[in-house]
């Protein structure tokens, strides 16, 4: 094991190989996987190939307390979900949700284990206005009070400010696209919710299908600055495409889809990467067919050895001494793609020098 | 089994300064690392008992007592808890560094132990069965929890979290240092004499603490379930004449639920779990203000088959 491939890439690659981690390997795995948010996820996943039942009794005690939280959270989201599909119901629109509120309600494997402290939806840029209103009548608020902030998001950004339920203090994040407007890429948001299927268990409510499922948990992580759950998105990424991937036209229309949204390079990264950290398998072919979207050599090395430090868990056991700096550049690069550089440089003024200090919270 | 006390005061510094010990308590197991002088101060003193377990083995929790190296150092010295590297809580005055850790460790297994249902109530033991005694502030519960273990031959199996296992209803014991506030602090010095106790530390959020070493007899047994038997609301009223009210289930269920870290996470199983816990005990009322006349009534109780 070295610090750059840390043993929780080693168990996320091989689960069933855990069987030989003795005690103190164990002790390291799981503080990794806590780092990184994937204690329960681990769970599920040694549950998968058939390995939780060898784990040493102490370990895999950790990984029911993590899963018996995981359990209450799903339970929590699909009980808001519910609540936010009444919101909209008199909006006449089927509710798309997106990200982690999808997975769960579609019982996609990502679900299992997965922690998230947001529901996003997905509406027509036209209806976002209704579909505020809508949210704010069922006891949601807007958080964001600052007029900077405000038009910072109506005006530049791909949602509206972050709302809140004034009693429960459930978030959610009303998207009308999934990149800012300032962005370079626009992915037509009126495709994606064209190509959005129904929830099986609950037909009111839609996810992206697929390849845009996939794709927009790309461009999620390979385009936000913010990386400390890089590596579970990471993991989202691969059991997607573990599960969509058994169908072969997911992989037929997967390049295509992600030329025609404008997100081949996102899509490259995440393959890559994905290959590179988890050892997912991509089909020759689709692996030809996107290497047309990778930057130019010298710059891939560069992101090798940026993404390969900032898609590890934040944990003094991972990583070296570049890591700080590769999370550093990585989330201006992240900036550089929201906005052209005047903007940003603006946007970057106005945050440093004019806007309100906020007090640093504390995470209790 | 090696045990803290075994270790030289020497070698505990040095260990704890490095890569830390690993401490055993009930069914968890600590790595604790700390430089602070005062931290081992505290585990030097109220858990010699306790075994240490191999450096190699698992930890469920790793803590870390440290000063911050912000710009307050210069001014008032602080101490940080690290949860495995991460920063969890705000630093508190460098003084409270012991007491510190103690409310670490009791945030680290009421809010992952999720196999437990876990009750913020003291609990203690005789002849294999349990009294809870669940704590609203203010309620006298870790003095007469110190009393009983102290004086009247109880075992202590928690002075703050009673561990409710789901599996069985089994409680199992997690024997800890009693910690006590304000005016407990004499009132026990004077009525355990023979009782260890830390150094008071004053101006915490909790007022003036100290905190008492756990019977050596109570430490010994701590792989020892017991059956829950009574559920016993304490409260001290200064001049009261002693009172035990029989409470309905259904109460005893709901100031149970309203006591506990992790009923509604734990979902059925903790409704299941609690329900069950109420079904085989006796609820109490109970009003005291002399400890002669608690442990009395205590003896009472446990001598009823």
């Amino acid at each position: 094991m070295s610090a750059l491939a840390p043993l929780l890439l080693q168990a996320l690659r091989a689960p069933a190989a855990t069987v030989t981690l003795g005690e103190a390997d164990w002790d390291l795995l799981l503080r990794q996987a806590g780092a990184a948010n994937l204690l329960a996820t681990l769970g599920y996943i040694l549950e998968e190939h058939g390995v939780l039942a060898r784990v040493p009794a102490p370990a895999r005690e950790q990984l029911a307390w993590a899963q018996v939280l995981a359990r209450r959270h799903r339970q929590a989201v699909r009980w808001e979900i519910r609540l936010v599909r009444q919101a909209l119901r008199e909006l006449g629109l089927p509710t798309i949700l997106l990200k982690g509120a999808a997975y769960c309600a579609a019982g996609l494997p990502p679900a299992q284990g997965r922690l998230f402290s947001d529901i996003d939806i997905l509406v027509p840029e036209e209806r976002l206005a209704e579909a505020e209103a809508a949210l704010m009548l069922a006891g949601w608020a807007g958080t964001h009070h600052d007029a900077y902030d405000q038009r910072y998001y109506r005006e530049w950004m791909h949602e509206l400010p972050p709302m809140q339920h004034t009693r429960r203090e459930s978030l959610i994040d009303v998207h009308h696209a999934i990149l800012p407007r300032t962005a370079a890429a626009r992915p037509d948001s009126a495709l994606l919710r064209a190509a959005a299927v129904p929830v099986e268990a609950d037909p009111t409510l839609r996810v992206l299908a697929p390849v845009d499922m996939v794709l927009h948990s790309a461009v999620h992580l390979f385009t936000d600055g913010e990386f400390n759950n890089g590596l579970r998105d990471l993991v989202d990424l691969q059991r997607l495409l573990a599960r969509f991937g058994t169908d072969a036209r997911f992989w037929s229309r997967l390049v295509p889809r992600a030329h025609e949204l404008e997100l081949a390079r996102p899509l490259f990264y995440a393959l890559r990467y994905a290959a590179m950290l988890l050892g997912t398998d991509v089909p020759v072919p689709v692996g030809a067919a996107i290497a047309s979207a990778a930057p130019p050599p010298w710059q891939l090395r560069l992101m090798d050895s940026l993404f390969r430090r900032a898609l590890l868990p934040q944990h003094d056991s991972c990583g070296d001494g570049f890591s700080a700096t590769a999370r550093g550049l990585l989330y201006l690069r992240a900036n550089w793609l929201r906005m052209p550089p005047l903007l940003l440089a603006r946007h970057l003024f106005h945050k440093a020098f004019l806007s309100p200090r906020k007090v640093p919270q504390e995470a209790a | 089994m090696l045990t803290v006390g075994q270790l030289s005061r020497g070698e505990l510094d040095r260990q704890l300064a490095g890569a830390g010990i690993r401490l055993g308590t009930g069914r968890f197991t600590t790595c604790l690392r700390s430089a602070i002088p005062s931290v081992a101060d505290g585990i030097h003193l109220l858990y010699a008992d306790y075994p240490l377990r191999p450096a190699d083995g698992f930890a469920d929790f790793h803590l870390q007592l440290t000063r911050p190296r912000n710009l307050r150092r210069w001014l008032g010295p602080q101490v940080t808890l690290l949860y495995d590297g991460r920063s969890l809580f705000k630093p508190l005055p460098l003084d409270q560094a012991f007491p510190m850790f103690e409310w670490g460790l009791n945030w680290c297994v009421s809010s992952r132990a999720n196999r437990y249902l876990i009750v913020h109530a003291a609990v203690i033991e005789k002849g294999g069965r349990a009294a809870i005694l669940p704590a609203p502030p203010g309620s006298g519960k870790s003095t007469l929890c110190a009393a009983l273990v102290g004086r009247g031959g109880w075992r202590l199996l928690s002075d703050e979290l009673t561990l409710l296992r789901l599996d069985d209803g089994e409680i199992v014991p997690l024997p800890r240092p009693i910690s006590l506030k304000n005016g407990s602090i004499d009132v026990i010095r004077d009525y355990v004499p023979d009782s260890v106790m830390s150094r008071p530390v004053t101006d915490t959020v909790k007022g003036t603490v100290a905190h008492v070493r756990a019977p050596a007899a109570s430490v010994a047994r701590a792989a020892d379930t017991a059956r829950p038997a009574w559920v016993v609301f304490p409260r001290y009223e200064a001049s009261a004449a002693l009172q035990a009210v029989p409470l309905a289930r259904g109460d005893t269920f709901m100031q149970l639920a309203g006591n506990c870290f992790n009923y509604s996470l734990l979902g059925a199983e903790g409704f299941t779990a609690l329900a069950g816990l109420v079904e085989q005990s006796a609820g109490l009322r109970f009003t005291y203000s002399v400890l002669d006349e608690a442990l009395a009534y205590f003896d009472a109780l446990a001598a009823v088959p």
